[in-house]
């Protein structure tokens, strides 16, 4: 059994149904004890509140796009569609697949047609697609909201687990030097010797195209830098003051770690979370340019329009949408993440005001 | 520094045999030799076929040192081979991958060296603009807008630039190179152009952010009090600090000059070396992919040793130890 | 002798959410030539924004709000910026307090002094180079051509402070304003670094603003004082009239917490409280929270100058001593 049988036959059951509701929990719960901590650290809270009121507009639009992903993850079996749809009936359809039942065409068709784009034959849902069918007869809205999920699983679930992956062990290597310190760093500057774009085809050539092996391959070529800045940042720190007068006291590594070390570390990693979170979604979109990418992402929406732009006349609405889709999140993304790195100066965070 | 170079160059050694080894494990145990030639001839094919291909194409010894074939494995052969630049045949149609980079390597080079030079020129000269009017609405707009070119995939920068200046205004060809001196530039010119453009917003901002760190600095503060104007303070005390990093930066980037843009060269035809790799993805060509990353690889590390000293030399901080 | 440097007036402000909040409040003293004023008080005070204020170089969002700047008659705040750069440096010359970040690392400290020289002057670059070797010597650099191609990081906290005398006294400046010259230094340095300022303001007959919180600092160098609380200036006069009999409930207050001043196994006393923060900044005297002597009338009414002999007291208890200003 190779890596690459394996990891197709995980994405079976892992990018369906059962994981998506598993999955929408967690994060729920995450959100949840997020807040809850935030609440009782009144630095972060006012940091929150400061990026939230510069950044009103950049929030709604992340805060759609989530909800957006939320309701195409939460899915069920039965009810609803049926035969005509094409659906089987022990296929679990999430929310957005159920709102968008019934709305199948043949091939292209314009924004608000009524008839098909080529041969003019009259839609089954005339006037009823916002912004056309693609070449498969799906609706581009449908297809669209539907990327949103992907996006949010490329790049954030991956980074939700590259960063506490990079965060340990550039602490680890950080705090201890030595050996550990050696070998840490030893696999570190391998991995980033590698071009990134390179290892990702590589990774991906040898793991296969499933989901969950683009999300791992993503993993392995992004978890360098941030764990650099970790280990960077934890040498200053193991250097500090009170640090020194911890150990001194005699109080465990384990102990030093999690309470000065770690609460010094999370502004960067909140920070470059949000910048891997946009990365992450250009490189997919990259691979799905090269053929390789997630089935089902704006990019591969995107790089349909290869063909779909030379043809006569053109069909434009395929790539419009997936195009501003993505663009209005990226941009989102790094508004706030910029704002976030104004609140989060470690110069605002470290001794108050 | 004698000595500092010297350990600096003996770790990428290391590094490079640990990065010879992250391709083995890669490209012959998490994937075997066996699925290799199935993915080349079909799955269902029949041992003795796959035995055959894997006989002609160097794959049939066994994969790890064992008693009785310390030398003759795969995984002695691979660094050895690596190592002494013989990166073999490829898989698909078994043409020697050392040729096709030779021949790959000038295109990419055509692409990438204007690219370069004016990326750098435009974003320095954007960002001390920038920088100079700092605090005020141009400053503003200038980070907005590069922030804005940031968010912009590569894809969307090539497609709409194909299109709007392609198809529509008819300024450039759609693609195709000609490396015919008198015409080479109109193939390249869309590419350079949209390249720059799509590095333009991130650039910006990142020098834009060292020199307003600059100016904001104590000796700066000194300059001023001598009486020294915006000016001469830009161009005498905070360019020559701020180019530290940006020149480290940009030494870092030199060895890609040769492996070209994957994207721009699989978008407008050009048969560099980024074209070599999108044509071994779509071949399942591993041995072409294996040698291309080896080959990427060891021009970074050459880059990351160039900048380590480069910076020893650059900063009398660290020359004058 | 009429004063070289006459400040009066000068209010400077920042913005603080939708207002602007004056770091430095109607700040009036003179400082003649051959003479050193010192401008004393906490961090926090305003000391340092004052000289920067006379320079113009209060860091942006600030700005000078009002008050007026004059050298020797002249104008300062309404120069034009050209004309401005033309004094700065010239005319009035500041050193400052962090020797290792005021001067540019990556630029030998030879070149930054010539840069000052080619700056006002037109000189060629051997006659620069010719004067700054010079200018090291005077000032007390060892080897001053070995000296002249280092690097800042290379000199001592000493040496660096010298080269900075030396880079702010090259085009022979009227004033020279001193921020808290010696602080970053060693005391036995400190002494050094004092006496050279006083060997080249006998020399040069400059006037010298010195900023600093050291009293000790005080008594090498100073021929005057002036007190600074909360952006106020809260008593002037000359050193030893001062010293000996402060006025101002502040600058006893001030005096009495030297430990010089204190007995042995005495506990040393302090000022109760914090001085405020230029926000809050209460109404009336700004003192009247921490006054041992404050009475009702204090925080209604702002205190005015009240001039006793050649003495400033801004005090509403003093008031009958003199005459106001």
């Amino acid at each position: 059994m190779t890596a690459h049988r394996l990891l197709a036959l995980a994405d079976g059951p892992l990018a369906g149904a059962a994981f998506g509701n598993i999955i929408v929990a967690c994060l729920l719960a995450l959100a949840v004890a997020t807040f809850w901590y935030c609440r009782k650290n009144e630095i972060w809270w006012q940091a929150l509140v400061e990026v939230f009121s510069r950044r009103r507009f950049s929030v709604l639009v992340l805060s759609l796009y989530v909800a957006l992903a939320l309701a195409d993850s939460v899915s069920w079996v039965g009810g609803g569609g049926g035969e005509a749809d094409g659906v089987l009936s022990h296929e679990a359809r999430s929310l957005v697949d159920r709102f968008f039942s019934g709305s199948t065409e043949k091939s292209y068709s314009s924004p608000l047609a009524a008839a098909e784009f080529y041969d003019k034959t009259p839609l089954v849902r005339s006037r009823g697609h916002l912004l056309g069918t693609n070449i498969l007869g799906q609706d581009v809205l449908y297809m669209t909201v539907k990327g949103a999920r992907v996006a949010l699983l490329i790049g954030g679930l991956t980074s939700l687990i590259a960063i506490p992956l990079a965060l340990f062990f550039g602490m680890v290597a950080g705090y201890f030097g030595g050996r550990v310190d050696d070998l840490v760093f030893f696999v570190m500057s391998t991995l980033a010797s590698m071009p990134s774009i390179l290892l990702l085809i590589a990774l991906i050539m040898v793991l296969g195209q499933s989901t969950v092996s683009v999300c791992v391959a993503l993993g392995v070529t992004s978890w360098v830098s941030f764990c650099r800045l970790a280990r960077g940042e934890t040498m200053k720190i193991r250097e500090l003051d009170y640090v020194v007068a911890a150990r001194a006291l005699g109080v465990s590594h384990a102990a030093i770690l999690w309470r000065h070390v770690l609460p010094n570390l999370l502004h960067l990693v909140v920070i470059s979370f949000v910048l891997l979170f946009s990365s992450l979604v250009l490189a997919e979109a990259t691979l799905s340019w090269l053929g390789i990418g997630v089935s089902g992402s704006w990019g591969q929406m995107i790089a349909q329009a290869k063909d779909e732009l030379s043809r006569d006349p053109i069909v434009w609405w395929n790539v419009a949408a997936a195009g501003v889709a993505v663009f209005v999140l990226l941009l989102a993304v790094n508004r706030i993440g910029d704002a976030l790195r104004d609140v989060l100066d470690p110069r605002t965070l470290g001794e108050g005001r | 520094m004698l000595a500092y170079i010297v350990r600096r160059t003996f770790y990428a050694l290391l590094v490079v045999l640990g990065v010879l080894f992250f391709l083995f494990v890669l490209f012959f145990a998490v994937t075997s030799p066996d699925d290799i030639a199935r993915r080349a001839i079909g799955d269902k094919a029949l041992p003795q076929v796959i035995q055959q291909w894997k006989h002609v194409h160097g794959y049939d010894r066994p994969l790890w040192p064992g008693p009785g074939h310390a030398t003759d494995n795969l995984f002695v052969e691979h660094f050895e081979r690596m190592l002494t630049f013989d990166l073999g045949r490829s898989d698909a149609d078994n043409v020697p991958i050392a040729r096709r980079i030779r021949e790959g390597a000038g295109p990419s080079l055509l692409l990438t060296v204007p690219m370069f030079v004016f990326g750098l020129a435009l974003s320095i000269l954007v960002s001390l603009f920038v920088a100079l009017f700092r605090e005020t609405y141009i400053d503003r707009a200038g980070v907005l807008i590069s922030v804005l070119l940031m968010s912009i995939p590569m894809l969307l920068y090539i497609i709409f630039g194909q299109f709007l200046l392609s198809k529509v205004l008819r300024w450039f060809p759609l693609s195709g190179f000609d490396p015919e001196p008198a015409v080479v530039a109109r193939f390249l010119a869309l590419p350079v152009v949209i390249a720059v453009l799509s590095s333009l917003g991130s650039s910006v901002r990142f020098y834009r952010t060292l020199f307003v760190e600059e100016i904001y600095k104590d000796y700066v503060r000194t300059a001023r009090a001598k009486g020294a104007g915006e000016f001469r303070i830009l161009q005498g005390h905070v360019l020559r600090n701020a180019l530290i990093p940006i020149m480290t930066d940009v030494v870092m980037t030199i060895p890609f000059l040769f492996t070209g843009s994957l994207l721009l060269e699989a978008a407008f035809g050009i048969p560099g070396l980024g074209s070599l790799v999108v044509d071994a993805i779509n071949a399942n060509d591993f041995s072409t992919l294996r040698a291309m990353v080896f080959l990427g690889s060891l021009l970074f590390i050459v880059g990351q040793v160039l900048t380590d000293v480069s910076y020893t030399i650059v900063d009398p901080r660290i020359r004058l130890k | 002798m009429s004063a070289l440097l006459e400040v009066e007036g000068l209010t400077t402000t920042f913005p603080a959410g939708s207002e602007r909040v004056p770091v430095l409040r109607d700040v009036s003293f003179q400082v003649r030539a051959g003479r050193c004023l010192a401008l004393v008080g906490e961090s926090g005070s305003g000391k340092s924004m004052t000289a920067l204020s006379i320079l113009r170089l209060v860091p942006r969002p600030g700005r000078v709000e009002a008050g007026s700047v004059r050298l020797d008659g002249r104008e300062l705040t309404r120069l034009s910026v050209p004309d401005m750069r033309r004094v700065r440096g010239r005319e009035v010359a500041m050193i400052f307090q962090e020797p290792m970040t005021s001067l540019n690392p990556v630029v030998s400290v030879g070149r930054q002094v010539v840069e000052a020289i080619e700056l006002h002057e037109k000189v060629s670059q051997p006659a620069a180079r010719e004067r700054t070797l010079g200018l090291f010597r005077r000032v007390g650099i060892p080897d001053p051509e070995a000296r002249f191609h280092s690097f800042p990081h290379q000199l001592s906290g000493g040496l660096k402070q010298r080269v900075m005398i030396a880079m702010a006294l090259s085009v022979r400046p009227r004033v020279l304003l001193a921020d808290e010259p010696t602080t970053a230094l060693d005391v036995t340095v400190q002494a050094q670094i004092l006496e050279l300022l006083r060997e080249l303001q006998a020399e040069s007959g400059a006037a010298i603003l010195l900023i600093t919180h050291d009293f000790g600092v005080v008594n090498q160098l100073a021929d005057d004082i002036a007190v600074m609380y909360a952006g106020r200036i809260v008593e002037t006069g000359q050193r030893a009239d001062v010293l000996r009999g402060a006025l101002h409930p502040y600058t006893q207050g001030l005096l009495r917490a030297l430990p010089g001043r204190a007995q042995s196994g005495e506990r040393l006393l302090e000022i109760p409280g914090r001085m405020p923060s230029p926000k809050d900044v209460p109404a009336g005297c700004p003192f009247a929270p921490r006054c041992p002597e404050a009475t009702p009338a204090c925080t209604a009414w702002a205190p005015r100058f009240t001039e006793i002999g050649e003495r400033r007291v801004a005090c509403l208890l003093r008031e009958d001593r003199g005459e106001l200003g």
